[in-house]
């Protein structure tokens, strides 16, 4: 009987040795005659067990990991294929802590199928919410996303339905659905690991999203730094055209929905949402003035739902459950889930989706198992580069919009990263800084000026160089990037700088 | 993975490089970009003549286009060194080391960030995030991306480009 035995093609899972995992896996089932079928699947986002290498034992999927290309022949003398004993054997993957204890919505199928096969998609609830919505009208689209709660995933938080609401709205012969693909912060992967594990639960999101307002044309504004999503993408799109799942005729309904793929070129900004239109339309990343939105004066001009991987992918199974279940989850005016992305210095990291509200301390301790080296926690920062610091004893906070922004920070785009005791805070906080210079689109003088000024100030007073005087002007420097800026990249810059030197002032005064 | 740019322009190589970008995405809306990512992954750069003939193209004027050409990080205006490392510098991987990792690059191997080395062989370059947050340092090697890169990692890596280089 074949036995199945899967892979990870995940970026992350190959970026420490997937490939040769899987090649290794090949040669030894020919060399001693198993018959072994290798799937290179999603990952399941338990990264820190990467290569993590599952066969489809009788009793169900057993976990090996961190599997070396040098383990494999031991593993099939250990009889791997029937699930046998082994030093890296963690047992049935459903069953492991990390991962029996989340709330797997969005992520339900990532790591579980062929990320290509359109089977295999179907057959785990693909489509489910698509052939729902094309039985809906579409302001009854909208109001089960209005219902369901989604907020913007991308960093924004704007409750989706809303938006599409008002896309639905606009009167135009052309409307477009356009993906925010770019996941700069860094501390995120989850846009990655869907578009890459589970890349047809993108396409369903958004001919949903395209079905609920109008819209035929779906653009992806992908970075590019991400050439295994980008691989993947062409793929899923060209399979689902031919299956039907794209194009004039969506699943036979007469509906159509098309899609097409671009490729950003190596700009933060270009995530925030109008530069990336911008982009999009082939011009310099340059942030534009709101209004208008880019609900009624989007690409090209045109009524556009923008909306980040996340907030779509949540879409479909909104869609086939309905939104009050999904609102079921989460607190407050945070409902559902989110895919948290733990990140840097941690023991556990990966991808973790559970309610919204769940503790940092939750996520960071328990699930995350604190450092990686060890060292007490000494910092995270959360939701990105614009995200604020908290010090190890903040951690109680909940992991929603409302209760992040009232400890001073925000939620994102859900990533944690986590740092030791080790960590310089002035060097993060001028660092801050740094990355505003660099990456700023140079339309307003606070942020394109303020943040180069920002740094050589953090220098003047980690040098001990009037440091009381150039603390204030730092002070001044972040509320005037805050007060006049056009956009968050100038605008929240300040949260990290000014999250640093409220918590961790003495790295402002070593010398 | 694209041909490996050399270290002397050829203008021949380059005018061929950029009619065929335009000839295959003209045809886009908004082309721009797609041509001199097209015209990058060919040449391992984007040299100033693409210019002028995207801007007669698509009817623009030289000025957006050069706009464009400058505007984002990728787009190289000279030729790279044989092998392209970019390492992420970004707060994830700096939780995770990536200091050692561009400290030793220049100290061990002659390579700092933004240069090349002397012999050709080398470019670095910062990137700001690649994804692989939880398996930091990270860096991607002509492409490829590798996590853990500690500076053991990165020498086993640069001595393997070489060693295929050679074969
Ligand atoms: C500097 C900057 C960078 C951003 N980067 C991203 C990004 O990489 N991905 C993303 O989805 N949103 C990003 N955003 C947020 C977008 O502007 C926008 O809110 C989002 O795409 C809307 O989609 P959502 O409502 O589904 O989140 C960024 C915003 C700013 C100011
Ligand atoms: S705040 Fe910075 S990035 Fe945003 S529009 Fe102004 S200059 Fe551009």
């Amino acid at each position: 009987m074949t036995v199945t035995v899967f892979v990870p093609r995940d970026s992350a899972a190959r970026s420490v040795g997937a490939d040769a995992v899987a090649e290794a896996i090949v040669a030894a089932a020919a060399a001693g005659k198993h018959d072994v079928r290798v799937v290179r699947n999603g990952s399941r986002g338990m990264l820190w067990l990467e290569p993590l290498v599952e066969v489809a034992a009788p009793a169900g999927r057993i976990a090996y990991g961190p599997v070396a290309p040098a383990d494999v022949p031991g593993l099939f003398a250990a009889g791997f294929l029937r699930g046998g004993d082994h030093a890296l054997r963690q047992g049935a993957t459903a069953a492991i802590p990390y991962f029996a204890r989340q709330t797997r919505l969005t992520f339900a199928r990532v790591g579980v199928t062929d990320p290509l096969c359109l089977d295999d998609y179907a057959a785990h609830d693909g489509l489910a919410g698509l052939r729902r919505a094309l039985a809906l009208e579409p302001a009854a689209i909208v109001e089960q996303v209005v219902a369901s709660g989604l907020r913007g995933r991308g960093g924004a938080g704007f409750p989706a339905g809303i938006k599409w609401r008002t896309v639905l709205q606009c009167a135009a012969d052309q409307k477009y659905v356009a993906v925010n693909a770019d996941e700069g912060d860094s501390g995120t992967f989850s846009d990655r690991m869907v578009m890459e594990g589970d890349p047809y639960l993108l396409l369903e999101g958004m001919a949903i999203a395209g079905l609920a307002v109008g819209a035929t044309e779906g653009w992806i504004y992908l970075r590019s730094e991400y050439p295994d999503a980008r691989t993947v993408l062409v793929a899923a799109i060209q399979r689902a055209r031919a299956a039907g799942w794209l194009g004039d005729d969506l699943l036979g309904s007469g509906r159509r929905f098309d899609v097409q793929l671009r490729i950003g070129a190596g700009s933060y900004v270009c995530g925030e949402e109008t530069a990336m239109l911008e982009s999009l339309e082939g011009k310099r990343g340059i942030v534009r003035a709101k209004p208008p939105l880019p609900a009624i004066e989007g690409l090209w001009g045109k009524p556009t739902v923008v909306n980040n991987v996340m907030t779509l992918a949540a879409v479909p199974w909104i869609l086939q459950h309905g939104g009050a279940a999904y609102a079921a989850h989460g607190t407050g005016r945070s409902r559902g889930t989110l895919p948290f992305q733990l990140a840097g210095n941690v023991r556990r990291g990966g991808l973790v989706e559970v309610p919204l509200g769940t503790s940092l301390r939750t996520l960071v301790e328990e699930i995350g198992g604190g450092t990686a080296s060890g060292r007490p926690v000494r910092a995270v920062q959360v939701g990105g580069p614009l995200g604020s610091y908290l010090p190890a004893s903040r951690l109680d906070v909940a992991a929603d919009y409302e209760a992040l922004a009232a400890a001073g920070g925000l939620l994102g785009h859900g990533g944690i990263v986590v740092f030791d005791d080790t960590v310089d805070m002035a060097a993060m906080a001028r660092y801050a800084m740094e990355f505003c210079a660099i990456e700023s689109c140079g339309k307003c003088t606070p942020c394109r000026i303020g943040s180069t000024r920002g740094v050589e100030v953090i220098d003047r007073i980690t040098a001990g160089d009037r440091r009381e005087a150039n603390l204030a002007l730092l002070r001044d420097l972040c509320t005037t990037m805050k007060d006049a800026s056009l956009c968050a990249m100038g605008g929240l810059t300040p949260l990290p700088v000014l999250s640093a030197l409220e918590h961790f002032p003495e790295d402002f005064a070593r010398r | 993975m694209h041909d490996r740019p050399r270290a002397a322009t050829d203008p021949e190589r380059e005018r061929q490089a950029i009619a065929d970008a335009i000839a295959e995405h003209r045809a886009l809306r908004g082309a721009t970009l797609p041509i001199l990512h097209a015209i990058q992954e060919r040449l391992g750069y984007v040299p100033e003549a693409a210019v002028a003939a995207i801007a007669a193209a698509l009817n623009l004027s030289r000025a957006d286009v050069h706009g464009v050409r400058t505007f984002y990080h990728d787009f190289r205006s000279a030729p790279p060194g044989r092998h392209v490392l970019k390492v992420c510098r970004a707060e994830a991987c700096q939780a995770s080391g990536c200091e050692r990792t561009i400290a030793h690059l220049a100290a061990r191997h002659g390579a700092a960030l933004h240069a090349t080395t002397a012999d050709g062989r080398l470019t670095v370059e910062p990137i700001y995030c690649l994804g692989n947050c939880a398996l930091g340092p990270s860096v991607q090697l002509d492409g490829r991306l590798h996590g853990r890169a500690t500076p053991a990692r990165i020498d086993a890596l640069l001595a393997e480009a070489a060693a295929e280089e050679r074969a």
